[in-house]
């Protein structure tokens, strides 16, 4: 550099564009004065604060983060979006989005906060409770003091850290023993492209299912392009004796967000819980699935699917927490991957000493459609019973060329070929989603995306 | 009469290796031909360089398929144009509807011929009856492609979907391999019942067995990527009888 050159270092100001946690946390405090938080929630957001402080963002040296690289967000002034950003999102752009038509309660929230207007109850089984967590807070709520952040707040996530610190709403639903929920609930979660460069979202759902109760909630995020926003969402469920539950997490968000979730779910006995995850959009996308089994006989089954293109990343992470005897898990994620885009997956099975006969099941399969695409996989089994079946299996492969020689040899197109078979690959995962409307039209979402996207085309000849 | 497939002369390979060595053979209309020979002797190469599966060389010689060039035809093109492979091995193809595939081939080939596309309902009272005559139950229809099937349930499958979409030149690769005797009768009833004065079919096999049940009016003889024996259905017979290394004794004499 010229020694002429008298114009001072254009450093960026980071000191104004990247606040410390700790200082969004003492502005984040006089918001929440003026919030009705009962006093034992104060405590655990500063112990998450606390827990960020220690564990920081992760970095690619974290056996977990090995392959995700969060540098993009770390380096970025995400600032939570503590109050409503007043942005103006009508009804009808709302239902341009997915899974509107659908019958049913559906809370929507905007930049983390909760948005009335929007959203609508419809009528429900007595017992069933179904609010925002915000209001939840407000009436005070004893059996949320027994649940809210008692799965997240020994977890090693440095998000959920934050998440715990910083959440600002998000759903409560509260399903009493014995009680059907028959309409899916859902909750859309929107980024408003009025919120400006560098909000955060910081959400949080509890779902509490009681014995024998039945329910599917469906999680929708999606965001509106220009601003490189941040998702950080937590749910945390507990799914009592014998009870049902389908949860679906629908993440499109637009190219330019980062998506970071996380579902901490405990599993009591003879239960029944799918949770499935659909990953579509942001540039960086993580999932962090933590499930615990801790009842005899259950049974768990995780169940994902990933679309990326251009220079996106899907990552999926998972622990199977095999706690009791009995219990059998189950794990189904297929990717799909074009452009220079990636795709991570870490499957972690952990079977306690006393799980004996357990039956754990991991697959995670790849299609590559182009030579500059990669997937990191991994499988991690942890073994301390001595009585157990686990399997895992990993491919990554393209398509198999034999069968798009007996499609073609049957006069079927070679594109068409191409997008049958990638179509079924999709289709192995989207089968396996109970709620009959929300899979149709997962399955229309899922085709539509295919057709538009270059995933078909790349590789076809002509 | 135009015939309808001319080989001449034909030269190809795979990886590097030369399979076929020159074979010239024409199928008149109406015909059946059966091409005989002990494992490795091309028999397969034949059926996958008529059928475009990638990866075959063509070192020298040429195909016509009712007057064009078939080598320059893609395998949906030549399955459109009326040719019809029935695999030695079909593929499983999970997640693939059977009804959704076959009738979306079906039209493909409706379209080419200028017929209009059937509709799901049209299509299910169509393939009513070619279901029965290859004795499979109409449950396979709603499976995926394949999936599930036993050995025997996929080679009358093979011959069910050629029944299906009516081709006018058939290729069967080995499709006795593998079946009992029971499902050998029915598969073969099947070709018999499709045959016409305007199609035509190529046999390819190991053992005559099959040639009990779908008689031949031609039969040649491939060794070493050669045609080296042409005959009637007799051929068949006392290949039967002599086996092959009784021909391959009088090519070294020959030579």
């Amino acid at each position: 550099m010229s020694a002429s050159n008298q114009s001072l270092p254009t450093h960026p100001a980071v000191s104004d564009e990247r606040p410390t946690p700790e200082f969004c946390f003492s502005v984040w405090e006089q918001a929440l004065r003026e919030r009705s938080e009962p006093k034992w929630v104060y405590p655990l957001r500063k112990a998450g604060l606390a827990r960020f402080a220690e564990l920081g963002y992760p970095t690619l040296q974290h056996e977990d983060w090995r392959f995700t690289n969060v540098e993009g967000i770390a380096s970025r002034p995400f600032r939570p979006a503590l109050t409503p950003a007043g942005a103006t999102l009508t009804p009808g752009e709302l239902d341009q989005l997915v899974f509107a038509r659908l019958g049913g309660d559906r809370l929507v929230f905007v930049d983390g906060h909760f948005s009335p207007a929007l959203s609508h109850f419809g009528p429900k089984p007595g017992g069933v409770e179904l609010t925002s967590l915000g209001a939840a807070l407000k009436n005070g709520g004893a059996t949320l003091q027994a649940s809210l952040a008692r799965q997240s707040r020994v977890a090693t996530n440095a998000f959920t850290a934050l998440n715990d610190a910083f959440f600002t709403d998000g759903a409560c639903i509260v399903v009493p023993p014995d009680t059907v929920v028959p309409e899916p609930v859902r909750l859309v979660f929107v980024g408003s492209a009025g919120g400006g460069q560098g909000r955060s979202a910081h959400l949080r759902n509890l779902i509490l299912v009681g014995a024998h109760a039945q329910v599917t909630v469906l999680e929708t995020y999606v965001s509106f392009g220009g601003t490189a926003m941040l998702t950080n969402t937590v749910t945390e469920l507990e799914a009592g004796e014998g009870a049902v539950v389908e949860h679906l997490r629908f993440q499109d968000e637009s190219e330019d967000a980062f998506h970071l979730g996380a579902l901490y779910a405990t599993i009591g006995r003879l239960a029944n819980v799918v949770t499935h995850s659909f990953a579509l959009g942001s540039q960086l996308s993580r999932q962090s699935l933590h499930t615990v089994l801790d009842g005899e006989g259950l049974e768990a089954t995780l169940n994902g699917l990933y679309l990326t293109t251009g220079n996106r990343l899907a990552d999926h992470h998972m622990v199977v927490e095999h706690a009791k005897p009995h219990c059998a898990s189950h794990e189904y994620f297929n990717g799909i991957l074009a452009g220079k885009s990636r795709g991570v997956f870490h499957g972690r099975i952990l079977v306690r000493p006393n799980a004996q006969k357990t039956d754990a099941k991991q697959t995670n399969k790849n299609i590559l459609l182009s030579p500059t695409a990669t997937v990191n996989t991994k499988p991690q089994l942890e073994i301390y019973a001595d009585d157990v079946k686990c399997t895992h299996g990993a491919t990554i492969g393209q398509l198999n060329p034999e069968s798009v020689f007996y499609l073609r040899a049957r006069g079927i197109p070679l594109e068409t070929a191409r997008r049958m078979l990638i179509h079924a690959f999709a289709g192995e995962i989207i089968d396996r989603v109970r709620c009959t409307p929300i899979r149709q039209e997962l399955d229309q979402l899922v085709w539509d995306r295919l057709e538009a996207d270059e995933h078909v085309h790349v590789g076809a000849r002509k | 009469m135009q015939p309808i497939l001319e080989i001449r002369n034909l030269q190809a390979g795979v990886e590097g290796r030369h399979i076929l060595k020159g074979i010239s053979l024409t199928i008149q209309p109406g015909e059946i031909h059966a091409v005989m020979g002990p494992n490795g002797s091309g028999k397969s190469t034949l059926a996958a360089v008529l059928a475009g599966r990638e990866g075959y060389d063509i070192v020298s010689g040429e195909v016509r398929y009712l007057g064009q060039d078939l080598l320059e035809l893609d395998p949906e093109e030549r399955a459109r144009a009326g040719l019809f492979l029935a695999f030695q091995y079909p593929v499983e193809i999970p997640g693939v509807n059977s009804t959704y595939f076959l009738k979306a081939a079906l039209n493909e080939i409706r379209k080419h011929r200028g017929l209009s596309e059937m509709d799901a309902i049209e299509f299910l009272g169509f393939v009513k009856d070619k279901i029965k005559l290859l004795e499979l139950n109409e449950d396979l229809l709603k499976r995926p492609v394949n999936v599930g099937f036993s050995g025997g349930e996929k080679k009358r499958n093979e011959i069910f979907q050629m029944a299906v979409l009516e081709p006018r030149l058939a290729v069967l690769d080995e499709t006795d391999s593998g079946l009992d005797i029971d499902a050998l009768r029915v598969v073969s009833n099947g070709v018999n019942k499709l045959r016409s004065p305007q199609n035509a079919a190529l046999v390819i096999t190991h053992y005559q067995r099959l040639l009990n049940y779908i008689v031949p009016d031609f039969v040649h003889v491939l060794m070493d990527g050669r045609i080296v024996r042409s005959g009637g259905k007799e051929l068949a017979l006392e290949l039967e009888e002599r086996g092959y290394d009784w021909i391959a004794r009088e090519q070294r004499l020959a030579a």
